[in-house]
């Protein structure tokens, strides 16, 4: 009976590919995928954009963090096909002042949450909701970076940020 | 200018923030194979069968290995011993029917795509004959037993023989102090998930690209394992993303990423998952015990510090946990004993401050402990017991600015501030704790081989097969390099992470940039000698001149008032590069007289409030006697990043073992707790100036665990001088604190 269980899985993932297109920093990308490959799993194995980074797939560690329509979200909980039409932009495609910041404040080891980190900044300085160093903390704590590199990252950010470093 | 001492930013930091760095499992590789890890649901016991149909059937699956069909060979327990294996016998991914812990590998889907692996991986359904298993160290302490010896004992001496006559000394001291100290189980998890891609380049030729901390231990492993010549396999590691002792030894995805890539002569890559990542080494529960005796003045004199450690029922891993109080503290009478219990589970490996930051815990929260007892201040304390000796080894330190640390740390952060009685500081609803400890770690030196060239256009290549795990060592050994012939940084460029270059050891127990450096060093002062010679053979000016007398500045080497550029040096070689390969070497004989260590001093501020007990590290400073600093500002990071895992490791951290099940229940980034942004208040680190003309040719310590040792205790004394409640159960919950 067991083995029954397993051919009705079985059928039921037996979906057919889609063709796709993402729009990525700006440029159009058609691809043909499963509809239950993740954004994370299409930037990274099927357009070779590794640049985001999986650190858990299951929305726990931000590693993961793109910008879609301007907000920040998490690719490793979002489908590939949710987002035809969207305007995706991956650490690839970002030219920001947050980037040397990180890299004079020594905002990271690895380097390997940092892409994650760098998109989740941006997104949020683009919320403009928080103003203080600890609401800025707050709002970063979805990212993890293992490395400890915290202090210097929320540092980087402040001083893109501007304002009161309190 | 010297590059030495410049708070240089990492070199490989715009491929870093820019997603251009490529990690190992994100090679752009045509026809790559997926490989996903089946794991093992029971504890111990026998695989029955393993039903493969249903996944078979996935469209894109291509093979499933199991013990029944995987390929090979060499099967002994010998060739699966890398560089860091305890004694005993390494495990072997999907040898026979056996399981040991849960979690282990126990087949491998191989499939066209990532989905199609995963999915078939989640389709098997194993059959298991489950046997009584033991997990629990605490039901079991009974079993304690010496470690075996072995090669990895070598770098991690038992601890030292008594001395004197500890039992009565403690008996007669005027104050003791004393206590138990439980530690759970921690696991790495760095960010990345351990990946390899195995690159099959047709006649048995391998390119590896693993997530490592010691490309050539890969290679060896490899090349032991699966019976090929070292030549045939090449390891390339230049970006890990994060590793913290996880990557000391080759892990199972090495091994089945090659097993698949050669019985299918194909490309494969495999991944673990995150829950995957809490089936290896961990930093293993401990159980240790205290008991320290001091004369009314705070003389400590007598020293008794036990610990007992889980391990595997096929290896003995052990760490130093009880070594360091008499290297710290001059007692005469000391007795000391570290035991093991093997349980079902994986071995255990190193992680960062391997013991270090497990038995500084007890010994600086005992002596905390003591400082109450004579109402002394814990500072004042330390220093009673200063000592520039090291009573475990009877040798002088060859360097020890410990005092400057202490000193100078308590003014930066305004220890004398502290109000000396327990539960007497407060801000608002919240109770107010100061409290410091002190921190010790071994200053390591390994032979390693670097090679020095100048090249045709007349730069400075170095090279060695080390990785750099994200601690900086590009930036550090570019910044030696650079000043071993008065470069630019521009005018240097550093290869690593490859197994094909010099050999260099796993990268590790902070040694890497006193080893690699050294190696530096010998390779430069070989190369010198090698462009004046050549020098000598075109250019009058250099024909008296020795190699003492010539300097080395922006490309030129002088002598008197006459310089010869590197170019024409190149030039007169017939346009050929000039390189030398050396060995760097520990000073042995002169070392013989001297103990090597890194000293650290934690200060800390809790806030606690006083009706929910929770905890926050509110402001923390380490001072750091670590000789000469390269890079202040990596060496900085290295230290905050040590003090987030002191956070950590006191407040946060562990890995749940539930002892019904032998299971670890908290396996994802939800449930494991690590410090977010928000844990994160003010972090401080203070280098003070070490001097140590001993130690190695560029009088460096390392500064990689040196961050873990002090701060954990130093939070636990603040939480006691806050609240007047000594938990000394790591991490520290605030619901024991709420019990009265
Ligand atoms: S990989 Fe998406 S949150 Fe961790
Ligand atoms: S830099 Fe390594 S995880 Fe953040």
């Amino acid at each position: 009976m067991e083995t029954e269980s397993f051919t009705k899985t079985h059928q039921a993932t037996t979906v057919t590919p889609r063709t796709i297109t993402l729009s990525i920093n700006g440029q159009q990308h058609a691809l043909t995928i499963l509809p239950y490959v993740s954004l994370l799993d299409a930037l990274r194995e099927y357009l070779d954009l590794t640049g985001t980074k999986k650190g858990c797939d299951h929305g726990q560690c931000g590693a993961c963090t793109v910008i879609c329509d301007g907000k920040r979200i998490i690719s490793c909980l979002t489908l590939a096909v949710m987002k035809e039409g969207a305007k995706i932009t991956t650490i690839e495609g970002i030219n920001h002042p947050i980037q040397q910041a990180f890299i004079d404040h020594d905002a990271f080891q690895c380097g390997y949450c940092t892409p994650g980190q760098i998109c989740s900044a941006i997104g949020l300085l683009e919320e403009g909701k928080v103003k203080s160093r600890e609401e800025v903390k707050d709002s970063m704590s979805g990212n993890l970076c293992r490395c400890g590199a915290n202090q210097q990252i929320i540092d980087a950010i402040m001083q893109v940020k501007g304002g009161d470093n309190e | 200018m010297t590059q030495i001492g410049q708070p240089i930013s990492r070199l490989e930091g715009k491929l870093k923030v820019t997603g251009a760095a490529k990690y190992s499992g994100e090679y752009k590789v045509p026809n790559l194979l997926y490989g996903y890890v089946v794991s093992s649901a029971i504890t111990k016991g026998k695989i029955i069968k393993i039903h493969t149909e249903s996944a078979e059937k996935i469209k894109g699956v291509v093979k499933i290995f199991t013990h029944l069909n995987r390929p090979g060979k060499a099967w002994f327990d010998m060739q699966y011993a890398d560089m860091d294996a305890p004694p005993g016998a390494s495990f072997r991914p999907l040898h026979n029917d056996e399981i040991k812990f849960n979690g282990q590998p126990i087949a491998l889907v191989v499939a066209e795509t990532f989905e199609a692996a995963r999915e078939g991986a989640s389709m098997i359904k194993v059959d298991y004959q489950e046997t009584k298993f033991q997990t629990d160290l605490h039901s079991n302490l009974a079993a304690a037993r010496d470690a075996k010896k072995g090669m990895a004992t070598l770098l991690k001496p038992p601890p030292p023989k008594p001395t004197g006559d500890f039992e009565k000394a403690y008996a007669e001291s005027d104050f003791k102090a004393s206590g138990e100290f439980i530690h759970s189980t921690e696991h790495h998890n760095p960010m990345e998930l351990f990946t390899t891609t195995t690159l099959y380049d047709g006649k048995g030729k391998l390119t590896i690209y693993d997530k490592t901390q010691g490309t050539i231990n890969c290679q060896l492993y490899v090349g032991n394992v699966f019976g090929l010549h070292f030549k045939n396999v090449r390891v390339v590691s230049p970006f890990v993303g994060g590793a913290f002792g996880s990557g000391l030894r080759p892990q199972y995805q090495l091994f089945l990423s090659v097993m698949a890539a050669l019985d299918l002569k194909r490309h494969v890559r495999v991944t673990l998952d995150r829950s995957q990542m809490f089936s290896f080494g961990h930093r293993p529960q401990t159980i240790q015990h205290t008991r320290f005796g001091a004369t009314q003045e705070g003389k400590i004199t007598a020293l008794n510090h036990t610990s007992v450690a889980e391990t595997s029922q096929f290896e003995d891993y052990t760490e130093n946990v009880t070594n360091w109080s008499s290297m710290m503290y001059p007692a005469d009478n000391t007795l000391f004993e570290q035991k093991l219990v093997s349980l079902d589970v994986n071995s255990p490996m190193d992680m960062r401050a391997p013991g270090g930051s497990t038995g500084l815990h007890a010994i600086e929260a005992t002596m905390d402990e003591i400082s109450y007892k004579l109402n002394i201040d814990p500072l004042e304390l330390r220093l009673i017991n200063y000592s520039t000796f090291n009573n475990a080894e009877k040798k002088p330190y060859s360097s020890k600015e410990l005092k400057a640390c202490y000193l100078q740390g308590a003014e930066k952060f305004g220890w004398y501030k502290r109000s000396p009685q327990p539960r007497s500081m407060s801000r608002g609803q919240k109770l107010v704790g100061y409290g410091m400890a002190t921190g010790i770690w071994d200053a390591m030196q390994l032979p390693a081989r670097a090679e020095a060239i100048i090249t045709k256009d007349g730069k400075l290549h170095v090279k060695s097969a080390v990785t750099d795990i994200g601690v900086g060592t590009l930036t550090v050994m570019t910044q030696i390099a650079a000043d071993e012939f008065g470069l630019n940084m521009e005018d240097v460029l550093f290869f690593y992470g490859d197994s094909k270059l010099p050999f260099a050891p796993i990268q590790g127990g902070s040694f890497t940039t006193a080893t690699v450096g050294t190696a530096i060093v010998f390779a430069s002062k070989a190369l010198k000698k090698k462009l004046l010679k050549i020098a000598k053979t075109s250019n009058e000016a250099f024909k008296k001149a020795e190699i003492e007398e010539v300097t080395f500045k922006n490309g030129m080497m002088i002598y008197k008032d006459c310089s010869i550029s590197f170019l024409e040096i190149i030039n007169t070689n017939k346009d050929k590069p000039i390189r030398t390969t050396n060995f760097g070497y520990p000073h042995a004989l002169k070392l013989r007289k001297y103990a090597r260590a890194v000293h650290s001093a934690s200060f800390v501020e809790v806030e606690v409030d006083q009706e929910l007990g929770t905890i926050k590290v509110t402001r923390a400073l380490t001072a750091v006697a670590a000789g000469r600093i390269i890079n202040p500002k990596t060496a900085r990071s290295q230290v905050l990043g040590g003090m987030v895992w002191s956070i950590s490791k006191a407040l946060m951290e562990e890995t749940i073992m539930d002892a019904q099940l032998g299971k670890y229940i908290n396996q994802s980034f939800a449930e494991y707790h690590i410090p977010v942004h928000a844990d994160i208040n003010e972090l401080d680190v203070l280098f003070v100036q070490e001097d140590d003309k001993i130690i190695n040719e560029l009088g460096i310590k390392g500064v990689g665990e040196v961050g873990l040792v002090a701060m954990p205790p130093a939070i636990a004394n603040a939480i006691y001088h806050a609240t007047g409640k000594r938990i000394n159960r790591f991490p520290i919950h605030f619901d024991e604190l709420m019990e009265s």
